[in-house]
């Protein structure tokens, strides 16, 4: 018994990782209606820059606040030369872009500082906390609980953020309406520059989390992809739905690959959220957050 | 020449439509003749355009029954309407964007074509023989609406009266037996209006086309309607020819303005 | 001046909805396929069909489907890789387990393998839309990938997981050099893209792009949006079901499932968007200039090392050519969303004009 709740939270704080990368997407999706690939791609660039930062000597706590630098630095410059041209395109032009934007993205991250895999150290083990361990016998890895710490403490500013801040309500109005939100005067630029920075931080914030955990290499954008099956599962447009779908996400493959899998041969990680958050969508298509659309005719 | 007006062919009963708590139409009864014009009338948020829509199978009346041409039923299936000759054009225009306005026109035809689409893929036989008899059926409506200057323009680009000749050219293609118009001369200049009045009587005399018509400008309805229906919050506050309603004190009030 | 209508009236109807109405089309167009069949296998090399005309003509087959799908049909799907995967091991399974099957026959039967599982994972788009089916081709990909991967039956239970593809034999004939790879891949494909215009141009193609347009209006006029959707997704997978098969067949030479990962739907993604979403003629633009651009990037870095001595790794090669790619994308969706279809069209525009200016 202790097995299934130690692969259950091992599952459920792995998902809280999954809920970063897709608080990422709903944050940019909230903010300006952009459903953004390329979010694995900013974990991946913010990974492995803070990581060739740190090999140039220089020291840790510098390394932050200038990744993050330049996290927003590049936010500004997708908005700039990205955004900006496809203001009130349809959805699915600027889905498009994004996908393109990961690609450079990429090519760009690797051209920069190399295609290596490398390690990540931020002090913390992943070894079982032997405070629960003596007390249940279950083994919580202390990186996981930290993480799990730090994804809380970001969830509940951004929630706040959003719904009781000024800017936070023109977020929203811009996400609706691109051209009835500059009708309106709000500063659409500044309000994409500010959203896409922020982005940029929660990608550093990921990036370092999961490249501690599973080392700074090419596959991390592949994280990207997990994420969609905890939008449709949370909501596009929901901070309390990425968690909850995230951390759905995480236990549900987890337990899956370890009840199931040896049934037929394992892997069943790669596909088994698609096809949970398929099944959900055919129950509920607009996701367990997620508003219903009325089309008037 | 006028067709004499007929039988009923449309018969609505008790019809009340909510959604969630708003109630939209709250037991509406009318009927429809065929080959007469009927109009539907009544300020803004009265119901109308949901009116038309439950009677094309769009939205699923809660209550009330619909008969038409003597087969009575809860409620009316889309496919079905269209299938037996209801065709309709819509208040926020409803037409393809992508496609040109004879693609949108012959989309029209739709119900009639019969060849499958590997047919169509040989594009030999059936398939090609259809699509040019479809063609000429296509060109007639074009000609009667006076659009072949824009046959192959895409919609998107057309300015909005034209557009809404257009999708009333492709509910015609379909060769109705009743055509329900949702406000087919909005946003129109007086010639305009006079153009599309021409065309709803023309295809009224020359097809025999029952008409339900919603509409705001009085006077379009004054003259052309031979029976209208006053719908006001859902409800129905008058029915009869356009003089009775004229004269009809609750019409008055709802729509000249007395606060009530 | 040469590209001028005037004069051609058309006094028949079935003359106005040719394919190709103006007669200076067809006059290219013929000298086109002249070009295709008879003077490109006389003059190319091998190295020009293997590497370059017999992949573009392949994943243009690819994106064709896709794009009766995507383009036309508007649902939007990341899944065409998987597609293709099912109909080349249909195929191989096919040739192998059915003896004497005529290998035509086998790649059809491939395809319709691949439009069967196409229809099973378009179910989905009856219910959802947009992104969110997006998401449901995805679980197709990774599903699907994983099925053939894990099922041993699929590669006849061989030990590395690649299979080496049957030769191809026609009527006797061995299809073994490269020019006879070249003109197979060639005629299958301009029967099905032939086949694909004639559909889009017919009813079934106006019902696809009324449900993509709007699917509300389309229902009252009697369209049924799930079947033309159902239809969509069957078509399509049959095309990139043989897409696949010939990819296995004609290009690669192994019939493997990492061939078809969910780079390769991207890839083909790219290609309609390049292309133009929507038109026939995007699938080959956009087929050629993404088969091409990679070569065109490795010779130019080539020609910078050599040139400038800048003595440039090769990762720098790839990555650029990722940049590049993603670049790209961009820029052609900034400026002509439309993809290079428009930009034909348009030039097509200004030659009726030339030489005047307007």
């Amino acid at each position: 018994m202790s097995f299934f709740f130690e692969v259950l939270i091992g599952g459920l704080l792995s998902g809280v990782m999954y809920s970063l990368v897709a608080l990422g997407f709903v944050l940019i999706y909230k903010a300006s209606g952009v459903f953004n690939f390329a979010q694995g791609s900013m974990v991946f660039f913010a990974a492995l820059t803070f990581v060739g930062i740190l090999e140039h000597g220089v020291n840790f706590w510098l390394a932050l606040p200038a990744t993050l630098a330049v996290m927003v630095v590049l936010g500004l410059a997708i908005e700039r030369v990205v955004l900006r041209p496809l203001v009130n395109q349809p959805q699915i032009t600027l889905f498009m872009a994004t996908i393109g934007l990961s690609f450079f993205l990429e090519g760009l991250a690797q051209m920069l500082w190399g295609a290596n895999v490398r390690g990540l150290d931020l002090g913390l083990q992943d070894e079982p906390l032997q405070a629960i361990a003596d007390a249940t016998g279950i083994n919580v890895s202390k990186f996981d609980l930290v993480a799990a710490g730090i994804a809380a403490l970001l969830v509940s500013s951004l929630a706040l953020f959003f719904s009781h801040t000024r800017i936070g309500r023109a977020l929203r109005a811009v996400a609706d309406d691109h051209q009835a939100a500059l009708a309106v005067g709000i500063p659409l630029q500044q309000i994409w520059a500010i959203v896409w920075g922020v982005a940029g931080f929660v990608a550093l914030v990921t990036g370092l989390l999961w490249g501690a955990r599973n080392g700074v290499q090419f596959a991390l954008t592949f994280v990207a992809l997990k994420a969609l099956p905890v939008l449709i599962l949370g909501g596009f447009e929901s901070v309390p739905g990425a968690i909850v779908g995230g951390l759905i996400v995480g236990a549900s493959e987890k337990l899956a690959e370890v009840y199931l899998g040896p049934y037929v041969g394992g892997g069943i990680e790669g596909w088994f959220p698609y096809v949970l958050a398929l099944a959900f969508l055919l129950i509920r298509p607009e996701g367990l957050f997620g508003e219903k659309i009325i089309r008037r005719v | 020449m006028t067709r004499p007006i007929g039988d009923v062919v449309l018969a609505l009963e008790s019809i009340s439509l909510s959604f969630g708590g708003v109630k939209a139409l709250t037991d509406i009864s009318f009927d429809v003749r065929e080959h007469e014009v009927r109009a539907i009338i009544g300020p803004n948020g009265a119901g109308k355009s949901s009116m038309l829509n439950v009677i094309n199978g769009v939205y699923r009346p809660q209550q009330g029954t619909i008969t038409f041409r003597g087969k009575p039923r809860r409620d009316m299936n889309t496919h079905d309407a269209a299938a037996q000759g209801i065709a309709r054009t819509f208040q926020n225009i409803a037409l393809f964007r992508g496609m040109s306005v004879l693609d949108n026109i012959m989309t029209g035809r739709n119900l009639r074509m019969k060849a499958t689409f590997l047919e169509q893929a040989i594009w030999w036989g059936r398939a090609r023989n259809e699509e040019l008899e479809h063609r000429r059926k296509v060109e007639e409506v074009i000609d009667f609406l006076e659009i072949q200057h824009i046959r192959r323009t895409p919609v998107g680009r057309l300015p909005y009266g034209l557009q809404k000749r257009v999708e009333l050219a492709r509910a015609l293609a379909a060769e109705p037996s009743m055509l329900l118009l949702d406000e087919p001369m909005a946003g129109m200049n007086v010639e305009e209006k006079q153009d599309m009045c021409r065309f709803v009587l023309d295809v009224n005399e020359q097809y025999g086309t029952t008409i339900v018509l919603i509409e705001h400008d009085m006077g379009v309805v004054m003259d052309i309607s031979d029976r209208v229906v006053v719908l006001d919050y859902g409800r129905k506050i008058g029915d009869g020819t356009p003089d009775e309603v004229r004269g009809s004190q609750a019409v008055i009030d709802a729509y000249l303005g007395v606060a009530h | 001046m040469l590209y001028r209508e005037a004069g051609q009236f058309k006094t028949h109807y079935a003359a106005d909805s040719a394919i190709l109405p103006i007669r200076q089309d067809r006059i290219a167009m013929a000298a086109l396929l002249v070009v295709a069949f008879v003077a490109v296998p006389l003059l190319a090399s091998p190295y020009l069909f293997s590497a370059i005309l017999i992949p573009c003509l392949i994943l243009a087959l690819a994106a064709l489907g896709l794009n009766l799908l995507t383009g036309f049909a508007g649902q939007l799907s990341l899944g065409a890789a998987a597609f293709m995967a099912v109909g080349a091991f249909a195929s191989y399974n096919f040739v192998l387990r059915v003896p004497g099957i005529p290998l035509l026959a086998a790649f059809a039967c491939g395809g319709l393998m691949a439009a069967a599982v196409g229809i099973v994972f378009g179910l989905p788009s009856l219910r959802i839309r947009g992104f969110y089916l997006a998401v449901a081709t995805l679980a197709a990909q990774f599903f699907i990938i994983w099925c053939l991967t894990k099922f041993g039956w699929f590669t006849n239970y061989s030990s590395s997981g690649v299979i080496t593809a049957q030769k191809l034999v026609i009527l006797g004939y061995t299809f073994d050099t490269p020019r006879a790879k070249y003109l197979l891949v060639l005629g299958i494909v301009a029967v099905m893209a032939l086949a694909a215009k004639n559909m889009t141009r017919g009813n079934v193609g106006r019902q696809w792009m009324a449900v993509r347009d709007m699917d509300v209006a389309a229902e009252v006029i009697g369209i049924r949006p799930m079947r033309a959707k159902l239809l969509a997704f069957a078509v399509s997978s049959f095309y990139c079901g043989v897409a696949g098969a010939l990819y296995a067949y004609a290009y690669l030479g192994t019939v493997e499932p990492e061939a078809y990962s969910l780079d390769l739907s991207l890839r083909i993604l790219f290609m309609i968007i390049i292309g133009g979403v929507g038109t026939i003629l995007g699938a080959f633009l956009g087929s050629a200039f993404i088969v091409i651009l990679p070569i065109v990037l490795n010779m130019l870095v080539g020609f910078l090392d050599n040139t400038l001595h800048l003595n440039v790794a090769s990762s720098v090669a790839s990555n650029l050519e990722l940049m590049v790619f993603g670049g790209l994308i961009i820029f052609f969706l900034i400026v002509e969303p439309h993809g290079l279809a428009r930009l034909w069209q348009i030039a097509k525009e200004k030659l009726r004009l030339w030489p005047f200016p307007h």
